[in-house]
């Protein structure tokens, strides 16, 4: 997601910051559970601990309509390429949270089922440490990736990685 | 990746002949026969593969081998949508391993007649983390870890099914108060299971504000998980020998907290669901699996006694002194989507019974046994005594040492009978761990409950048998 | 835990015929292996407990004739179909189906042995619905083959895949872990 973007003056800082604002504050993440990491990301959308609150309003099922991926889970060898494509459906801009142990280094899982590392196969922004990472550790998590996109800049992404 | 072998190769996958008009290969000709939605696109990325699984998938009717299976009558026929037939009208489509009702990665291929179902082919392995072979390299004290995160809901169960079976292989005899704690921890996780299961059962069939009760009373009894074991989940706390820890102070006072705040979530959400008329019209008489098609298929727990086969292993077989307290098994008699909805709803109840008796009746003593070759000692013992530190150091290195043998041990948990295989060959890693996972037999059984009814009918009754993909792929 | 030569000698009856002189206490389980030849039962008990199950160990020629009197006699709740991998002890695969009585409350574990070079067992599909995925199961982790199944495909793996992972002599896989400060060969 690094790119420099020539230096657009005064106006277009203004704009470039609240264009960065607004995406923040209201992205709709994928439904990508997979396995535990999942249960405890329900339960960071429900009333306990409230994701609705940073604008993660609703979990959208369909990648098409969604702009956060939160990965959260084991990702074996079937899985991969459905992620993948998951990942490709979305429209830009788009962000991955690999969510967990597993998803990031593929865990305590060292072996021929799991990929090891969900970044394999899609670029991540954020990794979120644990097994599986609390509510709290999640929301750690996204609130950093929304420092992330208010640093950065307007561009558009090749497609690659 | 390699299989490699002292005299050369194992079974051959597939025996990719070619045909000699077309030059394809057999997998490939297979492939192709799919018309209609096939995942791979034309303009693709060139490191995104197409999610074809080949044979493991819905083939034509004329090329697939398994018809009778798909179509769910190998044991009983209870038809309810008659056929109106016509080939070209039915359409195969894909309810991918995405998608927000399937309860985790499962993959159903669907042969659809209009809004019915014709043939069901459930697709799993999405999930696969080969857990059977990581317990190969992981020593009994560690296998607790691997083992909680199969069926990701119940890990106290699943840790139980574990340490059972390698006390069963070592001969090992729990003290009372550790047998005590582990029906308290295990009773709570299955109130905890239920829970959830009343929520996403609740948001499939439309309530989706129980998504938000459920997570509530949930998130009392995870507070009182975390307290004791240190994690809302995947607890690794009960371990060979008896538990890892022993209770914390004032817990006492968090249970009776629980159990009230528990009960009185529970009558609002049967206030809620019980008698409401759109979640009676989705849930009676949908999804009905008769007890034939129960013992045929292998299915336990609740799914089972909803329908009428009155078979629960706390009473049959008991484990851990759960005998003592008393407790009813709830049973349905229709077997469709509600009667399994309220029958959790009851044990829900029942087990927090069990967790008030174990309140008032807790044994004093040992939260494990002592014995230094299953145990580590204190740490404190290990600057006094030099045995505590070679016990220490040869528990932590190597591992508990299991005599030959194999044992099987099952528990009750709350999708079924959870059970574990252990053969050792002595040492201090297994040779084999089986597990049997109780949601892997209701997978099975889905064309039988959801062939010849409608799509909407589908999903409530695959999220009223709660399936936990974690425990079908491992 | 032990096995029938433990057993104290109590009231148990005459070695049925057929059954190699076996004394078999229970009586369920006597009569369910009385027709058959060379059989091996061994009673296990639970952790902690009184319950007892059955580990009976029979020749593959009679896989599916065993099962099928069983499921007739009362075992009609199929639980579990498994494969072992004993690499070096020959014979190489074992074959496990576990049932239960629900009328007799009691469990069986009926165990067959295959060697490597034909690893075959025929398939239960005829006898019990549910042996389908499971032996779909054994077939793609450890290679068994089941003459008679209707869809012998893979199940947890890709369906290209190679090799069958949890034979013994397939590695685990393990990608080695590099640490900064350390050697990364492993």
């Amino acid at each position: 997601m690094a790119g420099v973007a020539a230096s657009p003056g005064f106006l277009m800082t203004t704009v470039e910051k609240s264009v960065n604002w607004a995406r923040t504050r209201s992205m709709w993440p994928a439904t990508f559970g997979l396995a535990c990491c999942a249960i405890e990301m329900m339960g960071t959308g429900a009333a306990h601990n409230d994701l609705a609150r940073f604008g993660m309003e609703v979990f959208r099922a369909s990648p098409r309509q969604a702009d956060l991926m939160i990965v959260a889970g084991r990702v074996s060898q079937k899985m991969a390429p459905v992620l993948r494509q998951v990942y490709d459906q979305m429209a830009e801009p788009k962000w991955v949270i690999s969510m967990g142990a597993c998803a990031s280094t593929g865990g305590m899982f060292n072996n021929y089922a799991l990929v090891q590392g969900v970044d394999e196969v899609v670029p991540v922004d954020i990794y979120v440490p644990g097994c599986p990472p609390g509510p709290q550790s999640l929301m750690h998590g996204i609130l950093t990736l929304q420092d992330k996109i208010m640093a950065g800049e307007i561009q558009r992404s090749t497609g690659m990685f | 990746m390699s299989d490699v072998t002292e005299n050369g190769d194992g079974i051959a996958v597939d025996d990719d002949t070619q045909d000699e008009q077309t030059g394809l290969s057999s997998s490939e000709t297979r492939r192709k026969q799919h018309e209609i939605w096939v995942s791979g696109t034309e303009e693709r990325m060139p490191f995104a593969k197409a999610t074809d699984e080949g044979s493991q998938e819905l083939l034509p009717r004329d090329l697939d081998p398994a018809l009778d299976i798909q179509r769910g009558v190998v044991v009983e026929d209870d038809f309810v949508v008659p056929e109106r037939i016509v080939d070209e009208e039915r359409q195969i489509i894909n309810m991918g391993p995405q998608h927000p009702s399937t309860h985790g990665v499962l993959r159903l291929h669907m042969e659809l007649e209009g809004e019915t179902v014709r043939r069901v082919k459930p697709i799993i392995g999405y999930l696969h983390t080969g857990m059977e072979k990581t317990a190969e390299t992981l020593s009994y004290s560690q296998g607790s870890t691997n083992v909680t995160r199969m069926d990701y809901l119940s890990p106290f169960h699943n840790e139980l099914t574990f340490s059972l079976a390698t006390e069963q292989l070592l001969g090992l005899e729990v003290p009372d108060r550790a047998s005590a704690i582990r029906v308290l921890m295990t009773e709570l996780n299955r109130v905890a299971s239920h829970l959830l299961f009343a929520a996403t059962m609740g948001m499939d069939v439309g309530a989706v504000s129980m998504m938000i009760y459920g997570w509530r009373e949930r998130e009392v009894c995870l507070d009182f998980f975390e307290k004791t074991t240190g994690l809302r989940m995947n607890h690794n706390y009960i371990r060979v020998g008896g538990v890892a820890a022993d209770l914390p102070d004032g817990w006492e006072e968090q249970v009776v907290a629980l159990i009230k705040k528990v009960n009185d979530g529970v009558d609002e959400y049967e206030e809620l669901l019980n008698e409401n008329p759109v979640f009676l019209d989705r849930t009676l008489g949908v999804g009905v699996l008769t007890p034939a098609e129960i013992k045929q298929y292998g299915i336990t727990g609740p799914v089972a006694r909803a329908s009428g086969v009155d078979w629960d292993l706390r009473k049959v077989a008991p484990y851990c002194g759960i005998d003592r307290y008393d407790f009813d098994v709830p049973l349905g008699k229709h077997g469709d989507c509600f009667d399994r909805y309220k029958l959790r709803m009851d044990e829900i109840r029942q087990s927090l019974r069990i967790a008030e008796q174990v309140l008032e009746s807790i044994p004093n003593g040992d939260y494990r046994n002592t014995d230094p070759k299953v145990t580590p000692p204190p740490r404190a013992r290990i600057d006094e005594s030099m045995e505590a530190l070679i016990h220490h150091f040869k528990l932590f290195t190597e591992g508990v040492n299991v005599p030959r043998g194999s044992a099987y041990q099952a528990v009750e948990g709350p999708r079924g009978e959870i059970g574990a295989y252990i053969v050792s060959k002595g040492g201090a890693k297994p040779w084999r761990l089986r597990w049997r996972a109780p949601s892997f037999a209701v997978v099975q059984a889905l064309p039988a409950m959801m062939t010849d009814s409608l799509i909407a009918d589908i999903i409530a009754a695959l999220s009223s048998t709660d399936p936990v993909l974690g425990d079908v792929d491992r | 835990m032990g096995t029938t030569d433990d057993m104290p000698d109590t009231a148990g009856s005459e070695p049925p015929e057929g059954s190699g002189g076996l004394r078999v206490e229970n009586e369920i389980i006597a009569a369910l292996v009385q027709p058959f030849d060379a059989v091996d039962v061994e009673e296990r008990s639970y952790a902690s407990s009184a319950t007892t199950y059955h580990a009976i160990t029979i020749p593959v020629a009679d896989w599916v004739a065993f099962a099928r009197n069983a499921r007739d006699t009362g075992f009609d709740t199929f639980i579990d179909l498994f494969a072992v991998d004993h690499f070096r002890d020959a014979p190489r695969f074992e074959v496990t189906l576990n049932l239960i009585s629900m009328s007799a409350r009691e469990r069986i574990l009926i165990s067959t042995r295959v060697p490597y070079d034909d690893p075959s067992v025929p398939t239960l599909t005829g006898v019990f619905a549910g042996a389908n995925f499971y032996e779909r199961e054994a077939y793609d982790l450890v290679g068994i083959d089941f003459p008679g199944h209707p869809d012998l495909t893979r199940i947890l793996m890709p369906d290209d895949w190679v090799g069958h992972p949890l034979r013994k002599d397939y590695d685990i896989g393990a990608v080695p872990v590099q640490f900064k400060a350390g050697s990364s060969d492993l």
